[in-house]
C-alpha cells in the first residue's frame, strides 16, 4: 500500500491525486493526502505517473506499513519504476523491443513444468529426494 | 446535491479499460459525439493497466485461421461461436496496428514491429490518447450508478457521482455502452480492486440478461503479500511448510485443486529454480512491476522461497457477463450494449478461460463492435425530443423498507469466502452452492431493503451491492449447471451431461432466474 509521500520531493502538481484508479489521495496544501488507504490496491500507479519521484509504495498489499523514510530515500526504490518502464526517456526508442519474448518464456516456463510433472508421475524422479 | 452535471450525447460508455476505450474509439470515428465515464482513471484503471495483454493474433490466411477457431471452438467444448470467433480475429489484425501513433511497438527482431503483446501500462495511456484525439469525451472519476430509462425501456442515458469534486452527474445519450469489466469480488487480484461488476448490477437492473456466469472459477498464484502478474510462476515449484515437494498438475481446474488442498492445511511455498535461464536478467523490462513486491520485501525472486497465495480471478478470467443477442454487441435491453468482460465472452471462448488471449482480442472487438453499433442508434436518433427518463435500480438508493445502518464489511467478507475461498470455489457441490446462495440472497434482502446512501457513501455501497448480486448469478448458474463443462467444476458432477450443451442465462434481483439459452446462433459445423 501507498506508504509515504515525500513532502520536499513533491512538487504539488497533483497527478497522483487524478490517476489513482481507486480514489485514494485528496489534493492537499501542497504534497496530497492519503486519505482513504482501505482503497489502495497496491499497483504502484503513482509512482509510475509520478515525475518527481516523490511517491514509495510498500509491497505488503493486504496491511499498511510503517516505513522509515530515511532508509527509503536511501534505498534507490524512487523513480526505480518509472525509470524501468523508460518513462523518463520517453524520446529513447526500444523500450518495448524485448516484449516479444514473454509468450515464448510463458511457454518455456509451461513446458518445463509439464516435464517436470510427468517425470514424477512416472516415477523418475523423487521430489522428496 | 447542489449543482448536477448536466450532459447529452449520442454515445455514452461506462468503464475505462481497454473495452471502454476501443468503444469509445470507434463511436467517435464513427461521427457521434462520445462521453466516456469511469470510475477510476482511464489509463490505470482495470486489470489491462497492471498486465501484458497478449491478443489472439492470426495472419489471414484462410487454412491457419480455420484451424485457430476449429482448435478454440472445440477446446469451447460447444459453447463458442466460429463466426464470432473469425470476426474477433478479423477485427483484432485490423485494429491494433492503428494503435502505432500513440504506442511504439516493440520490435518482433526480424525487422518488423511486433503487434499482438503490449504492456498495459503504455497500452492504456496509448487508448487514452487515442480515444481522445478520435473526439471522445473522458470523464474520469465518474462511476455510474443508475441507467436511465424512456417509457419504453430502452436505456438513454446514466445517473452517477463525480468523486473528485463530489457533484452527482446526469447524462443523457442515444445509446449506452457498458463496459465495466468482469467482477474478481475483491479478491487481491492485482488491478481489480474497482472492478465489482457495477455494470452488471446497473444493467439487470434495466431488465438485461446475463451468461455463462457459472464460468466464474479461475485463479492466479501470487506471493502472499500481494498479487502480482504471473510470468515467472509457469515453472514454479511448490512446497508445503515441511518443505515437501507439492505435486500438482501444471494446468486447469486440478493444479488450484493441488495448491488450494495444500493452502486450506497450510502455508505453501514457491520458488523458481527452474524457471527460464533468460528470464531474470530481462524481467523488469518485460514487467517492470513485477519485481518490486519482491525486492522491496527483501525477497530474492529467483533464488528464494516465498509463501503463495491464490487470488481469485472471479469473470475476470472466467467467461461470464452480459448476454449478447445480435450481431452488434446489443443485450437484451434496447440502447444498451456490451463490450470486453462486462459481456459474455462465451461467443468467443465458450466453456474455458479466453486466458489473456482471446478475452484481449475479445475486449478490442467487442468493443469496436458496441461502439459503431451504439453509434448507428445514437446519430439515428440525434434530435429527437427526449421524453422523461427514469432513473432504473433502487438497491442502495430507494430501500423496500425502513433505513438501517447494515455490515458492508461484513458482507464482503462473507463474498471473498464464498466466491474467492478455495474450499467454496475449487470443489463446488449442490450442497455448498446451496448454502452459498441462501446466505447471498440473505445479504441482498438486506442491501435492497434496509441501505440507503449518497455521495461517495453510496458509490461504495453500490460496489457492495453489485458484488452481491454478481455472487448469487454466479452461484446460480454454478447450481444449475448440473455437470462439470470447462472451467465449471461440479465435484458432484464431474462428467460433461450430453444435455449441457446450451449457454445457460440467468438474471434477475430479488428473485434469480436461470434458464437454458435457446440456441440463436447457427449450431457449428461438427
Amino acid at each position: 500500500m501507498i506508504a509515504h509521500i515525500f513532502e520536499d520531493l513533491c512538487n504539488g502538481c497533483n497527478r497522483c491525486v487524478a490517476i489513482c484508479p481507486t480514489h485514494v489521495l485528496d489534493a492537499g496544501d501542497g504534497a496530497p493526502v492519503i486519505a482513504r488507504l482501505d482503497q489502495c490496491q497496491t499497483c504502484y500507479m503513482c509512482e509510475l505517473y509520478c515525475e518527481a519521484d516523490a511517491i514509495y509504495v510498500g509491497p505488503d498489499a493486504q496491511q499498511p506499513e510503517s516505513v522509515d523514510p530515511q532508509a527509503i530515500r536511501a534505498s534507490g526504490h524512487l523513480g526505480r519504476i518509472r525509470r524501468d518502464h523508460g518513462w523518463d526517456r520517453p524520446d529513447e526508442p526500444g523500450h518495448l523491443d524485448l516484449y516479444r519474448l514473454l509468450g515464448p518464456l510463458l511457454q518455456e516456463g509451461g513446458e518445463t513444468a509439464a516435464r517436470r510433472y510427468r517425470a514424477i508421475s512416472a516415477g523418475e524422479i523423487d521430489p522428496d529426494r | 446535491m447542489s449543482d448536477i452535471l448536466t450532459q447529452r450525447c449520442d454515445v455514452l460508455v461506462i468503464g475505462g479499460g481497454m473495452a471502454a476505450a476501443w468503444a469509445a474509439i470507434a463511436a467517435a470515428k464513427a461521427g457521434a459525439s462520445v462521453i466516456l465515464v469511469d470510475k477510476g482513471y482511464v489509463g490505470t484503471s482495470g486489470v489491462t493497466a497492471t498486465a501484458g495483454p497478449n491478443h489472439w493474433w492470426i495472419p489471414p490466411d484462410p487454412v491457419r485461421r480455420r484451424e485457430a477457431i476449429e482448435q478454440r471452438h472445440a477446446a469451447g467444448l460447444g459453447l463458442g461461436d466460429p463466426a464470432w470467433m473469425e470476426r474477433v480475429l478479423d477485427t483484432t489484425w485490423r485494429t491494433l496496428p492503428d494503435l502505432a501513433p500513440y504506442y511504439r511497438f516493440g520490435s518482433d527482431g526480424k525487422g518488423g514491429a511486433y503487434y499482438s503483446g503490449v504492456r498495459g501500462s503504455e497500452y492504456m495511456r496509448a487508448l487514452r490518447a487515442y480515444a481522445s484525439a478520435a473526439g471522445a469525451r473522458i470523464l474520469d472519476h465518474h462511476p455510474a450508478l443508475q441507467l436511465l430509462t424512456d417509457e419504453d425501456g430502452a436505456v438513454v442515458g446514466a445517473r452517477g457521482h463525480a468523486r473528485l469534486t463530489r457533484t452527482d452527474w446526469d447524462i443523457r445519450a442515444g445509446s449506452v455502452v457498458i463496459a465495466t469489466g468482469g467482477c474478481a469480488f475483491r479478491s487481491g487480484l492485482i488491478g481489480s480492486h474497482g472492478n465489482t461488476g457495477d455494470g452488471y448490477l446497473m444493467a439487470a437492473e434495466a431488465g438485461a440478461e446475463l451468461s455463462g456466469m457459472e464460468f466464474s472459477i479461475q485463479y492466479t498464484v501470487s506471493p502472499a503479500w500481494a498479487s502480482t502478474r504471473t510470468l515467472p510462476y509457469t515453472a514454479a515449484r511448490y512446497y508445503d511448510a515441511q518443505g515437501r515437494e507439492i505435486v500438482a498438475p501444471p494446468r486447469g481446474h486440478a493444479h488450484y485443486q493441488a495448491l488450494g488442498a495444500a493452502l486450506l492445511k497450510g502455508p505453501v511455498y514457491a520458488d523458481l529454480i527452474d524457471a527460464p535461464a533468460a528470464l531474470p536478467p530481462i524481467l523488469k523490462d518485460i514487467q517492470p512491476f513485477t519485481p518490486p513486491p519482491f525486492v522491496r520485501k527483501g525477497v530474492d525472486l529467483f533464488r528464494d522461497r516465498w509463501p503463495i497465495k491464490l487470488f481469485g480471478e472471479g469473470t475476470i478470467r472466467g467467461n461470464g457477463g452480459l448476454r449478447i443477442v445480435d450481431e452488434d454487441c446489443g443485450t437484451s435491453v434496447a440502447g444498451l450494449y456490451a463490450a470486453g468482460d462486462a459481456a459474455t465472452r462465451e461467443l468467443a471462448t465458450g466453456a474455458i478461460s479466453g486466458g489473456g488471449a482471446v478475452n484481449s482480442a475479445w475486449a478490442l472487438t467487442s468493443g469496436q463492435i458496441a461502439g459503431a453499433a451504439a453509434a448507428r442508434r445514437g446519430l439515428a436518433i440525434r434530435g429527437k425530443a427526449a421524453g422523461r427518463a427514469l432513473a432504473v435500480g433502487s438497491a442502495g438508493i430507494a430501500p423496500a423498507s425502513a433505513d438501517r445502518p447494515i455490515d458492508r464489511k461484513m458482507i464482503e467478507a462473507d463474498i471473498d469466502h464464498h466466491m474467492n475461498g478455495y474450499l467454496h470455489s475449487l470443489w463446488r457441490s449442490r450442497t455448498q452452492l446451496s448454502d452459498s446462495l441462501a446466505l447471498l440472497d440473505t445479504h441482498w434482502r438486506t442491501i435492497s431493503d434496509h441501505s440507503r446512501a449518497q455521495g461517495l457513501a453510496l458509490v461504495a455501497l453500490r460496489e457492495t451491492a453489485a458484488m452481491t448480486a454478481t455472487a448469487r448469478w454466479c452461484t446460480a448458474a454454478a447450481l444449475a449447471r448440473n455437470e462439470s463443462r470447462g472451467i465449471h467444476v461440479r465435484v458432484d458432477a464431474p462428467a460433461l451431461d450430453t444435455a449441457g450443451g446450451a449457454r445457460l442465462l440467468t438474471g434477475g434481483l430479488d428473485r434469480i432466474w436461470t434458464r437454458p439459452e435457446r440456441r440463436v446462433y447457427a449450431e457449428a459445423a461438427a
